[in-house]
């Protein structure tokens, strides 16, 4: 009863997400958008026939012994307990088997392995919990961070059905954009904890580990959105930080780094304008749901015993420079944001955080203050 | 003349002590047996219930009822207490009970260190409990605690630590006492290659415990000093290497998962031929297969870590040594099917949760072998694919194999025949459920879900919902499997039962000589006659 009921209600939700983008459920491994995820496939096709091959024989054979060799159709058992020539047959049959498998699973690893000759390199950093992405040919540098839509429903207790939400856990604000067609190189590194990178349809993934370099490769034939997510536990936000890989023809992609560049220049022009004090809690208010509410919490309560609270902390209505400086250099698991934000979102949301979350403390700072101490702290400033 | 009848009365006639200081001071092998697999029952069900929770909040996307941090909690404490409170400690307590009745021993080698290891296993699994209320609650890193991650761990992680040593030393003792038992105290006439191949696989585990439960502690001890004293052996500032742990705790871990299936495959093994009425097919290459298999095991670790980053020549190497392990594996499956072939089978509840066993437990083989292949593992790597995987070997197979244990044997030492209906009922609520549980989460893995995450995107749904369904029914199911034990230690159904309990069973093994229940103090002259059958 309680079952029925339950696919039911399995069923409405089904009929309710018909209004949103979400990706089909699959019951086989995709085959992916590269020629390496393409030969995945088929490895892994072929593996699986194997195993269904064996599994039939070994099973059939219990199964039929199983029905024929009982006592109640009064079968009696037979004595005999080894043969030297059956197991020597099915000791060799595997072996051969095996190494059949070896042989395209070791062509297709060399072929994984090979980063010669690639003709641009992405830096993917992983931190808790958000993907950095830096273009090593052209200096385009941004974070991607879950989208604000699928952060609100996940959220314990949030009363928004996921089923509303587009592509919900598997959407961000800023997705690595790359050209189709070219043979791209990835580095991986971490800045806290292990991370890893895994979008199914490339064929990999790969751990980015703090302090080391890991490599890959991709070539992605066809325009379009692919999505992944990290995989390797990396905390109690590692649901959360997915990633999105949209592949663009040249010409496309060209305009894209355009666009990238002239938003950095004006991000550079705003940050030596004056701002007033509600612009900057404004814009406070988004950057701090990004990337500070997955831990000090999005009413900034913090988690007691592990995230300390915003609101009504000593240092954030205490002075204003120290708490600045807390925010650029970092301490235990805060992570030095001097690198992370542009000077107008650390100004934002130092001055967010002062007048908003339930403080009053009314003062604010302004993004130039801020870019002449991000240039003073060695390491930070972009 | 009569002080020395009195005296050689008292020798012999000493029983258990009275009352509950009976089972604290015990050194009698079927106690601390007895207390072992008590202590595992319960911890299964306090495992399982981490597991409801697990599934609970997976039933659906969204975040319904627990936190991320304390959902990472439950999987890495499920797995820790599964591990080391409930299936090793299961088979330890299969091993004092039945290792010197088949062998034809008196007790355990070393008696006082045994009750010694009992107690070090539950301030262990109470001491890694107790890290639930603590501040910034348990260990959340995963059972494999891999850092810097398991670093970020609030005040739990000295005591998680400290519980890790307890519970290995436990383990060690275990396994000193083992092999010291099979060494010394066979009955005459008892060559190595008549043992039960419980007690070879048993022999073969203790070797397997006592060289890495050592590994395991100094991973751990690195960690403390790492997270205390400021040393930097996983820190890349400080010069060390955080997958240097991944290396050190997978060179335990690997052979450590093994520790869970070798005595699966010796109670297999001793099972399937009593019901087949057949000697055991291969009895050598059962033996040889064992060691080949323990062997693989230390050779093999870094196919944890395919995606790690490894030169290719590595990628390589583990990945062919990796298939290999297929072969002597092959082999046990191929014998168990010869030794049913051609045999006079009946299916009581052992016997059905066996076969099972030889089914389920080749899937998830199967799996096992898809995974080695490096590649194709670049893409199954820490998805649902390879908690389906082991959930296969670990459930349907170790767990499956313990609860055919327990029927085998519970009318041996309790002297009570349990209730057939109710326990092929349990066998069945248990084959269907665990598959609903575990199999769709194979195409979950496929599709892209990956594992260690609280909640999913939403075309996971509906594989999520069918396989919490069948974690709740599997869950509700062993209850009857407690039912059962309590009803049968009581009386069961009143049925007599005679030495040998199974038909012509005595010929196979010789705790089936013995009075069921087993009197106190057993074979304290040594058999003479060694029965041969299961060779």
């Amino acid at each position: 009863m309680k079952k029925t009921k339950q696919l039911f209600a399995g069923l409405i939700l089904m009929a309710l997400g018909l209004g949103t983008v979400q990706a089909e459920y699959t019951l086989n491994l995709m085959k992916g958008a590269t020629k390496v995820s393409h030969d995945i496939y088929d490895l892994h096709m072929l593996i699986l026939w194997i195993c269904v091959f064996i599994g039939i024989g070994v099973f059939g054979t219990m199964f039929y012994s199983i029905y024929h060799h009982r006592k109640s159709r009064g079968h009696k058992a037979a004595q005999f307990h080894e043969n030297t020539t059956v197991e020597i047959i099915w000791t060799i049959i595997p072996t051969l088997i095996l190494i059949g498998m070896a042989i395209p699973a070791t062509k297709a690893m060399m072929e994984l392995d090979d980063v010669q000759e690639s003709e641009m390199s992405i830096k993917v950093t992983g931190h808790q919990w958000k993907w950095e992405y830096e273009y090593l040919d052209n200096g385009i540098h941004f974070f991607s961070s879950l989208d604000e839509a699928s952060n609100k429903a996940r959220q314990v207790g949030s009363g928004i059905d996921p089923f509303t939400v587009d592509n919900y856990l598997l959407d961000v604000d800023k997705p690595l954009v790359i050209p189709t067609k070219k043979k791209i190189r990835f580095v991986f590194t971490a800045k806290d904890v292990i991370h890893s990178w895994w979008v199914p349809d490339l064929g990999w993934k790969k751990d980015a580990n703090p302090g080391f370099i890991n490599e890959s490769w991709t070539s992605v034939d066809q325009p379009g959105t692919y999505r992944g997510q990290c995989t390797e536990l990396c905390g109690k936000d590692h649901a959360f930080m997915p990633i999105v890989v949209i592949a663009m023809n040249e010409p496309e992609y060209n305009a894209w780094v355009e666009k990238q560049k002239s938003a950095l220049a004006a991000e550079a022009g705003s940050a030596s304008k004056q701002w007033v004090k509600e612009e900057l809690i404004a814009k406070g208010k988004s950057v701090y749901e990004t990337n500070c509410s997955s831990c000090h919490m999005a009413d900034g309560a913090g988690l007691a015993g592990t995230f300390p609270a915003i609101k009504a902390s000593k240092v954030v209505t205490g002075d204003i420079n120290a708490q600045v400086k807390l925010m650029l250099d970092g301490k235990g698991m805060m992570p030095a944001f001097g690198k992370m934000l542009s000077p107008v979102d650390f100004a934002a949301v130092v001055t967010y955080t002062r007048n908003g979350l339930g403080n009053s403390v009314g003062d604010s700072i302004q993004p130039s203050a801020i870019q002449t101490l991000q240039s003073a702290t060695p390491g930070a400033g972009k | 003349m009569s002080a020395v009848v009195a005296e050689h009365d008292d020798h012999h006639d000493h029983g258990p002590a009275k009352g509950l200081l009976r089972w604290v001071i015990t050194t009698n092998h079927k106690d601390i047996g007895t207390l072992y697999l008590l202590f595992a029952l319960a911890m299964f069900f306090v495992g399982g219930s981490m597991a409801m929770v697990i599934r609970a909040e997976l039933f659906e996307p969204g975040m319904q009822f627990v936190n991320p941090q304390f959902f990472n909690s439950m999987t890495t404490m499920h797995a820790l207490v599964m591990v080391f409170g409930a299936v090793m400690p299961a088979f330890v307590g299969l091993a004092n009970w039945m290792i010197p009745m088949m062998i034809g021993a008196p007790d355990m080698a070393l008696p006082r260190m045994n009750n010694m290891s009992f107690w070090l296993l539950v301030a262990g699994v109470l001491l890694l409990a107790s890290t639930l209320f603590m501040e910034g609650g348990a260990p959340a890193s995963g059972w494999t605690l891999y850092p810097p991650l398991v670093l970020q761990t609030g005040k739990a992680l000295p005591f998680a630590i400290f519980s890790v040593h307890l519970l290995g030393i436990s383990s060690i003792l275990s396994g000193i006492n083992i092999i010291a038992t099979i060494f010394n105290m066979r009955a005459p006439g008892m060559t190595l290659m008549k043992m039960p191949m419980f007690v070879w696989t048993w022999l073969i585990t203790a070797f397997l415990l006592i060289a890495i439960m050592p590994v395991f502690a100094g991973a751990v001890t690195m960690l403390l000093t790492d997270k205390f004293f400021h040393t930097s052996f996983f820190d890349a500032a400080g010069g060390g290497d955080p997958v240097l742990y991944q290396h050190i705790f997978w060179f335990f871990g690997h052979p450590e998962v093994y520790v869970m299936i070798l005595p699966t495959f010796g109670v297999a093994s001793t099972i399937i031929p009593v019901f087949a009425r057949k000697p055991l097919f291969g009895y050598s290459s059962m033996v040889y297969a064992t060691a080949a298999i323990a062997f693989l095991s230390f050779i093999v670790w870094a196919h944890h870590m395919f995606t790690v980053g490894m030169p290719i020549a590595g990628e390589l190497y583990f990945m062919y040594a990796t298939m290999l392990i297929a072969i002597p594996t092959g082999v046990k499956v191929f014998n168990w099917t010869a030794t049913m072939w051609k045999g006079s089978m009946t299916f009581e509840t052992p016997m059905l949760f066996s076969i099972a066993f030889v089914v389920l437990f080749t899937m998830g083989g199967f799996t096992g072998l898809m995974m080695a292949v490096a590649p194709a593992d670049f893409q199954y790597h820490d998805t649902y694919f390879i908690v389906a995987h082991f959930h296969y070997t670990l459930v349907p197979a170790s767990v499956f194999i313990l609860m055919a244990a327990g029927y085998f044997w519970l009318p041996k030492w309790t002297g009570h025949m349990y209730d057939e209906r109710i326990g092929q009922l349990h066998f069945w609520l248990s084959v269907v459920s665990v598959n609903v549980l575990f199999f769709p989460q194979h195409f979950l893995g496929l599709a892209g879900m990956p594992r260690r995450i609280p909640d999913y995107a939403v075309q996971f749904a509906d594989w999520n919902m069918i396989s919490s369904i069948g974690g709740f029914v599997f869950g509700a199911s062993q209850l009857l499997f407690l039912y059962i034990v309590i009803d049968t230690i009581k009386g069961g159904t009143g049925e007599k039962v005679t030495a040998e309990v199974w038909e012509d069973a005595a010929k196979h093994s010789l705790e089936w000589t013995l009075p069921s229940p087993p009197p106190y103090h057993t074979f304290t002259t040594p058999p003479t006659v060694i029965p041969t059958e299961h060779i």
